[in-house]
């Protein structure tokens, strides 16, 4: 096992992210008929990835990931906000549904191999279709079979296996032949939800090595929706936490994780088993810290009366090295009081669009 | 402090497993799924046993409980508990054997609750199937059972759809608790749960096995969780153990290069970013000699070029 430093890509600023949202939010109504409750999946979600960056969203079942992820991918019809795909806002631009030109844009690897490929057909049939359909499949029978070979060689699987059927492929296998089929279209952006939470231990590690080597080598840019903290950690130039629909914490992976600055981040990472680190487990500290969080539905401290604020939306606070866009949402923030390890933490951040923050600005 | 600095129990062993080998027969073949496994567990331990799936953990789990269905078939070894022979029980024995003994908590044990009966019918039913109380005495214990895994003794009226998995997995493990079992096995009992239930249900055990003393055959892939939570394991490949050893030792120091290769699948939380290669590309052990004692204490299959054949193959065909 080699053990050299990998020193994360140095991802521009500049330019055109990939994929923007601003400002997302999505409701559900319940009830019946002609009930006028709802309940609020998503709310005020703003996350940017630029060209050639992972960005993992983390958070437990409930708290809105999947449903973001279904917002971008447009198979949910996001109630407000805007999707920027290269700098066009495509709920705009397709109004009622997503367009061929935004699939080519966007593909989707889901979280279950055994069930997002047919078992009636070939895996050489799954390629295929994706380069028809998209136009890619280039003029000549030749041309089309290289690429599917070419393509099998990329996810590291052999050229072979197109002639076989899913059931004779295992869990890692065909999760590598469902990348193989979003990356036919050759898209910007690939949205993976949970896509190693089905497989076997021994393979999971190499499926996200492969979602690294895409990112270096084809500049693909994804969203890496998991539950799994470690392999964000591992995987994702930068990590978001979700909690309750809101986006409450984002920053550079390993600062995050090393220093989480909101109580809901504290308890997602305390609840992480490492036998490295030591005192992983203090009941106490996590059953207050469970107790806070859960205490609400909006912001975990919504309501307290020794926070003066709790009434409004909270605002962004910077953490630490601005180098890291590591910033939290929560009332509880305190710079000085974590002065030791966020000595540059500043004022709250004044985001650049103004539609979706003037709640915050009004409370700052 | 962390959960796993809990203090030893004796090494009175509770369960003793030797050479337990079983087969699956079929009509034109047949697969040894465990082979000449040996290991025990001690009053109050908990033993961890890991591997990835396919590698037998849960077979040997159901050859314990005697629970091994056809084609399935124990064709060697011994499996003796509290010096019972398990092998040789009779079925009335064997009844009693079964949750008073030893009790077992499955895999998606979520979804091993009765859909149409409440939680507490199905806790009143063991009490008065096993330890013959009256219904109203068994009703009072439930309650206890369920403030137990600190669930509000009301949700006894409560059907299962009615709880979240953190709920119903504890209500599982409350039941597994019910007759005071002195062996509890756990198969993988937090796989389908969010990290932060997964934490609390594993302290939760680790609190009941404080307070009623039982011992703990803990099976998952997750090794993390295993090294935090298990006083001994025991590494497993393609039915054979290849490593067994304190927790902490197999954590700080794994000899074998299986082992090594699944600590090494499983990302860290702190230090710099390492690439991590899981398995190795292409390795496959074949016909793994019997444990030698490589340090005191420390358990491993003999490897190298000679012991044991290390056979190249396509990357993929390494995980299966």
């Amino acid at each position: 096992m080699s053990h050299s430093l990998v020193t994360p890509p140095a991802v521009s600023n500049t330019g055109t992210p990939a994929l923007e949202i601003r400002g997302l939010g999505k409701t559900f109504p319940i009830g019946g008929l002609f009930s006028r409750d709802s309940v609020r999946a998503l709310h005020g979600i703003d996350l940017t990835i630029a060209k050639g960056e992972i960005v993992a969203l983390v958070g437990e079942s409930g708290s809105g990931k999947s449903t973001l992820a279904r917002c971008v991918a447009r198979l949910e019809k996001p109630s407000s906000g805007e999707i920027l795909i290269d700098g066009v806002d495509v709920l705009k631009r397709d109004r009622f549904q997503a367009s061929r030109a935004f699939r080519a844009q966007l593909q989707m690897v889901f979280q279950d191999p055994f069930g997002s490929l047919n078992p009636a057909h070939r895996m050489d049939h799954f390629l295929r279709r994706s380069l028809a359909i998209h136009g890619r499949s280039g003029g000549t029978e030749q041309e089309t079979q290289t690429r599917l070979e070419e393509l099998m060689t990329t996810v590291g699987l052999q050229a072979d296996m197109l002639n076989s059927y899913p059931h004779e492929l295992s869990g890692g296998q065909r999760q590598r032949v469902a990348i193989a089929r979003a990356l036919a279209v050759e898209p910007q952006v690939i949205l993976a939800d949970e896509p190693t939470s089905m497989l076997d231990v021994s393979v999971r590690i190499g499926v996200l090595n492969l979602m690294r080597k895409l990112r270096d080598e084809q500049g693909i840019s994804m969203l890496y929706i998991t539950h799994d903290l470690a392999s964000a950690r591992y995987l994702a130039d930068r990590t978001a936490v979700m909690f309750s629909g809101e986006l409450v914490e984002e920053g550079e992976s390993l600062d995050l994780l090393a220093n989480p600055a909101h109580p809901y981040t504290q308890l997602l990472v305390s609840a992480v088993p490492d036998p490295a680190r030591a005192g992983s487990y203090d009941p106490v500290r996590r059953a207050e810290l469970r107790q806070a969080v859960m205490a609400s539905t909006h912001c975990a401290f919504h309501g307290d009366p020794n926070q003066a604020c709790s009434s409004e939306e909270p605002v962004r606070h910077q953490v630490g090295d601005p180098e890291n866009r590591h910033w939290v949402r929560c009332h509880l923030y305190r710079p000085w009081a974590a002065a030791g390890s966020h000595a540059l933490a500043s004022e709250p951040i004044q985001t650049s669009h103004p539609s979706s923050n003037a709640q915050e600005e009004a409370s700052a | 402090m962390t959960i796993s600095q809990v203090s030893f129990g004796s090494h009175e062993p509770v369960l003793d497993v030797k050479d337990l080998t079983v087969k699956y027969i079929g009509d034109t073949r047949s697969t040894t799924a465990v082979d000449r496994v040996s290991f025990s567990i001690g009053t109050g331990e908990v033993f961890g046993l890991a591997g990835e799936s396919g590698c037998g953990k849960s077979t040997i789990a159901n050859s314990i409980m005697r629970l091994l269905k056809d084609p399935a078939k124990i064709a060697g070894g011994s499996i003796s508990f509290g010096g019972k022979d398990v092998l040789a029980l009779s079925p009335e024995e064997l009844r009693r054997f079964r949750w008073q003994d030893v009790a077992m908590v499955f895999q998606s044990a979520m979804n091993s609750l009765n859909p149409v009966l409440t939680i507490g019918e199905q806790i009143v039913d063991i009490f008065t199937t096993h330890a013959g109380y009256s219904r109203k005495e068994s009703m009072r214990r439930a309650g206890e059972l369920l403030e137990l895994v600190r669930i509000d003794p009301a949700r006894l009226k409560s059907y299962p759809h009615q709880l979240s998995g953190g709920m119903r997995q504890r209500a599982v493990i409350a039941m597994a608790v019910a007759l005071k079992p002195s062996l509890l096995i756990l198969d993988e009992p937090t796989t389908a749960l969010d990290v932060v239930v997964q934490q609390e249900i594993m302290a939760q055990i680790k609190d009941l096995q404080r307070e009623l003393g039982f011992s703990v055959l803990f099976i998952t892939h997750d090794m993390s969780l295993m090294v935090e939570l298990s006083h001994r394991m025991a590494v497993m490949y393609g039915g054979r153990i290849v490593e067994t050893a304190k927790a902490q030792d197999v954590y700080a120091n794994p000899r074998h290069p299986y082992t090594q290769a699944l600590m090494g699948a499983f990302p860290p939380l702190t230090g710099p970013r390492l690439p991590l290669t899981g398995l190795p590309d292409g390795v496959k052990f074949r016909n793994i000699p019997d444990l030698a004692e490589a340090a005191p204490g420390h358990f491993v299959a003999p490897f190298g070029a000679d012991a044991s054949v290390v056979e190249s193959v396509n990357l993929e065909g390494a995980a299966r």
